[in-house]
């Protein structure tokens, strides 16, 4: 009950934090001059322009990989499981990679489209293999995850290392928002139609995440939840990466400790997951704008190192039960 | 063991090292026009390269699996070769690119490798102290500790100035075409001086496959020959990472199909038909593709896909000790 | 009424489950007995339709369980089978309120919060409801599971071991609880037990297998016999009479 008490607080705190954000950049924009004085103009348009679509971009992606982290454990019943340790992220590369390649021109959102595709089935071949490992060993998992993407990615280098297209692979797999401008970004907001798409289905998900016979049990069709969830999955991680790239381990860390405090039923822990990973992001990509000013490092960078320090801890400090 | 399964070890030993020389053959002279005053120190220098690096990883992944006793770990990818990279961001993000360039960069590698052998020990203190009893587990925190400092080497380059990073990049993603033959010559001083030492102790190896106890028991240190052998790993990794970058799969994938292919795990056999078949999949490889297919890098690129694959395949038949 | 009708699994070679045809009573509680590897929790586990058979076909109450709607079905039968790994990090209270979601689909209404509360009772998990399973012992966690199916209400409850984990104490309190879902509220409680003397002294019907096949069934006066017993099991038993029960004695 208090963590409800505590939700209005947590949110303003976000908020605050978004707010921060638009504020921190190369060009000059600061409040006052937003409100008077010269350059006004000049600093409204920045704001429309560019920091305003960048901080919602932020917040977008930060809650729908978050949220997405979350399914990708339940489904596969592991907790260290997230988009990129699952051949996701790498599928929607190999997707954006196909998409450059054979139709260029193809609208932001077709692309994304193709991604989406392409995750899914790279999720789906995860999942199928799970299904055949052994002994359900709760670290295999992530390290066969871990080696599914790798060989993704070799294929994904080796197209685009063939069509001279490394250069351009870079954008997408660096994680950077500082490209995102009014017009670049839009596609996020079909990851927050699917956040909440997942809050809806919240208690699905959270019988699938008590296995298979719980939920034949309870009536549920495990097969229909697993396929939803992948959809949520896939289209969420595609259109991140589409816009911004690769934000890694954020579905690694947020859904960890939410559930740490307070446990696993999503209809509970949901809202606080997205409004964590949205925090989450929010502060690493500051960071990222102020540790090097006026260079910027992409979010993907400051995660890479925050994320896999958290990997790392999680792996060490787990008690034999966990799983 | 029998002396027909020697016979045959010595026979396997004979086949691939007729097929390792025809591979270097073929790589040298191969659609070669031209000046053969130019084309042959040209493709000998190269050829030496690619002797070398599978030379290092074959030798070093083989013994670092002798001692860990298990026959999926590697050392690249329990992480060592990105632990490379990572010092040398390091090393330039202290010093500048400036300083950096300045140094004799033989003196270089050496401060290197000394850093790397000190920071792979801790490594490896840490991961084989014994308090972690899972090998999955083992694995999957040697893969996450590569992706950290993957992703600390990505971040540093980050915080370097922009015009010193072109330098960098230069050094951090040389390729199986590309070698720094400036290296080639301190990196074989150091390979030779590696398993000069390497022949000295080479009778504890086929002891030391046997485990920490058995070893221990027939009156082997195993502590200071598991030290050694963890050194000389690292100068070979070392070697191989600074001439051409990680490659996280080729270590694994040449030792388990010398052991495959050779019906005896003692190392006097095991150890020449990794390198072997090491300088075959490099040197044949890159034959194929340069000169059949005309793609410059993409050997490394193949070998990641095909040790991936082979990876998941040894992860999913069970158990991998 | 369980109506079991030349059922069988397979797995590559070995048929598990050869052929089973039995009709399981409606009311009272049944046991499923027999050796390690008779088929018994495969059995079970294809009554509930966690398990698709190979052969034959399961009517609860005329209803097939292979072709019914899962929902449907799981507002009728319910089941737990043993080793339960649950991964996710719920409270009691959340798993036994689970319980509930054949019939509000999450949105837990008054009636559900007063199953909850009394299935929370039956079992002595009252103090226990805020707490989360991965902190409980293996014996409460089995509490919780079975709390669950009770709150899930079915007229038929099918129980793999639910004995399991639990102590002398927690084990007779939990045939007494099954015995009288079955007595006072009419349920249909099926079990498979490695004890046969739980078996004898809490069941109205009993059913052994062995090899995969149905070997006998009847009440336990019929079943709870030396020559029986020695024929499932391979090894000699003593059957005494104690109070009305009969206690089967192995330890010879």
């Amino acid at each position: 009950m208090t963590f409800v008490k505590l939700f209005i607080p947590a949110l303003l705190a976000t908020a605050a934090l978004a707010v921060a954000s638009l504020f921190v950049g190369v060009s000059e924009m600061t409040f006052s001059t937003l409100l008077s004085g010269p350059g006004g103009e000049r600093a409204w348009m920045i704001l429309g322009a560019s920091r305003v679509p960048r901080t919602l971009a932020l917040i977008l992606a930060g809650a729908g990989m978050a949220v997405a982290g979350t399914i990708m454990q339940m489904l596969s019943r592991n907790r260290f499981v997230e988009p990129s340790t699952a051949g996701t992220v790498e599928s929607a590369s190999l997707g954006m990679l196909a998409v450059l390649l054979l139709a260029p021109d193809l609208p932001v959102i077709m692309k994304m489209l193709v991604a989406a595709a392409f995750a899914l089935a790279g999720t789906a071949v995860f999942l199928s293999i799970l299904r055949r490992v052994p002994l359900r060993s709760p670290v295999l998992v992530p390290l066969i995850g871990l080696m599914l993407g790798g060989v993704i990615n070799a294929c994904t280098t080796f197209f685009a290392y063939r069509y001279d297209l490394l250069q351009a692979m870079g954008a997408w797999t660096s994680g950077d928002f500082s490209a995102v401008l009014r017009g670049r970004y839009e596609v996020l907001w079909v990851a927050l139609a699917l956040t909440v798409a997942a809050y809806v289905a919240a208690d699905r998900f959270t019988v699938a995440g008590m296995g298979e016979d719980f939920s034949t049990n309870l009536g549920l069709d495990h097969r229909k939840v697993v396929g939803l969830g992948l959809v949520i999955v896939s289209m969420v991680t595609a259109s991140v990466v589409v816009t911004a790239g690769i934000l890694p381990f954020i579905g690694l860390i947020v859904p960890n400790l939410v559930s740490m405090v307070m446990g696993d039923r999503l209809r509970r822990t949901l809202p606080w997951i997205a409004l964590s990973g949205a925090a989450l992001v929010l502060v690493c990509d500051m960071i990222g704008r102020l540790v090097n000013a006026p260079y910027e490092i992409p979010v993907g960078s400051v995660l890479g190192v925050v994320g896999s320090l958290f990997f790392l801890n999680l792996l060490l400090r787990r008690r034999p039960r966990a799983a | 063991m029998q002396p027909d399964s020697l016979r045959s070890a010595r026979r396997v030993l004979l086949i691939i090292g007729i097929v390792a020389a025809a591979a270097v053959v073929a790589f040298m002279t191969l659609g070669a026009r031209g000046n053969w005053s130019f084309v042959l120190p040209f493709r000998g220098t190269k050829v030496l390269a690619l002797v070398l690096v599978a030379y290092s990883i074959a030798v070093s992944t083989v013994l670092f699996q002798t001692i860990t006793n298990n026959r999926i770990l590697t050392p690249a990818i329990m992480g060592f070769d990105w632990l490379y990279m990572l010092l040398q961001t390091v090393l330039v993000f202290l010093l500048g690119a400036a300083a950096t360039s300045s140094i004799d960069p033989r003196l270089m590698f050496l401060v290197e490798i000394g850093t790397m052998t000190g920071f792979s020990l801790v490594l490896y203190r840490f991961l084989f102290s014994g308090s972690i009893r899972d090998l999955h587990l083992l694995i999957l925190i040697g893969v996450v500790f590569g992706t950290l400092f993957r992703s600390l080497a990505g971040l540093l380059q980050r915080l370097i100035d922009p015009n010193e990073f072109v330098v960098l990049q230069d050094r951090m993603f040389a390729s199986f075409n590309a070698v720094d033959s400036n290296l080639l010559v301190i990196s074989a001083v150091m390979v030779a001086i590696a398993s000069i030492i390497a022949l000295r102790i080479f009778h504890t190896f086929d002891v030391m496959a046997l485990g920490r106890e058995t070893a221990i028991s027939l009156g082997v240190d195993h502590r200071r020959i598991t030290m050694i052998v963890l050194i000389l790993v690292t100068v070979l990794v070392s070697v191989s990472a600074a001439l051409v970058g990680p490659v996280t799969f080729f270590g694994l994938l040449v030792a388990n199909l010398a052991y495959i292919v050779m019906p005896t795990a003692k190392h006097r056999y095991v150890l020449p038909a990794a390198v072997l078949i090491a300088i075959i999949c490099l040197v044949g490889g890159q034959t194929v593709l340069e000169r059949l297919f005309a793609f410059d890098t993409a050997l490394s690129i193949v070998v990641e896909f095909a040790g991936g694959l082979f990876f998941i395949f040894y992860l999913l038949r069970g158990h991998p000790r | 009424m369980i109506d079991i009708d030349n059922i069988t699994k397979a797995y590559g070679e070995a048929t598990v489950v050869d052929g089973v045809t039995a009709k399981l009573p409606k009311g009272g509680v049944t046991t499923i007995i027999g050796p390690n590897g008779a088929g018994k929790s495969t059995l079970l586990s294809m009554i509930a339709r966690l398990i698709p058979s190979d052969k034959g076909s399961v009517l609860v109450d005329g209803l097939d369980v292979a072709r019914t709607s899962g929902d449907k079905l799981a507002r009728r039968l319910s089941i737990l089978r043993q080793d339960n790994h649950m991964t996710a990090r719920l409270t009691v209270r959340d798993l036994v309120a689970f319980g509930r979601y054949p019939y509000s689909k999450g949105r837990v209404t008054a009636e559900d919060r007063e199953h909850v509360r009394r299935a929370l009772g039956y079992l002595g998990l009252e103090e226990l409801g805020e707490r989360f399973l991965d902190e409980l012992s293996g014996g409460q966690r089995q509490r919780a599971f079975v709390a669950m199916i009770l709150c899930q209400d079915t007229d038929y409850m099918l129980f793999d071991e639910p004995l399991n984990n639990l102590d002398i104490r927690h084990a007779v309190a939990m045939m007494k609880l099954l015995r009288d879902a079955a007595r006072d509220f009419g349920k249909t409680v099926v079990v498979v037990l490695h004890d046969v003397n739980f078996a004898s002294c809490y069941s109205d019907h009993i059913v052994v297998m062995r090899d995969g096949r149905l070997f006998m069934q009847g009440t336990p006066r019929e079943i709870i016999r030396p020559d029986i017993l020695e024929q499932t099991y391979g090894c000699p038993f003593e059957v005494h009479e104690l109070g009305g029960d009969r206690i089967a004695v192995y330890y010879a």
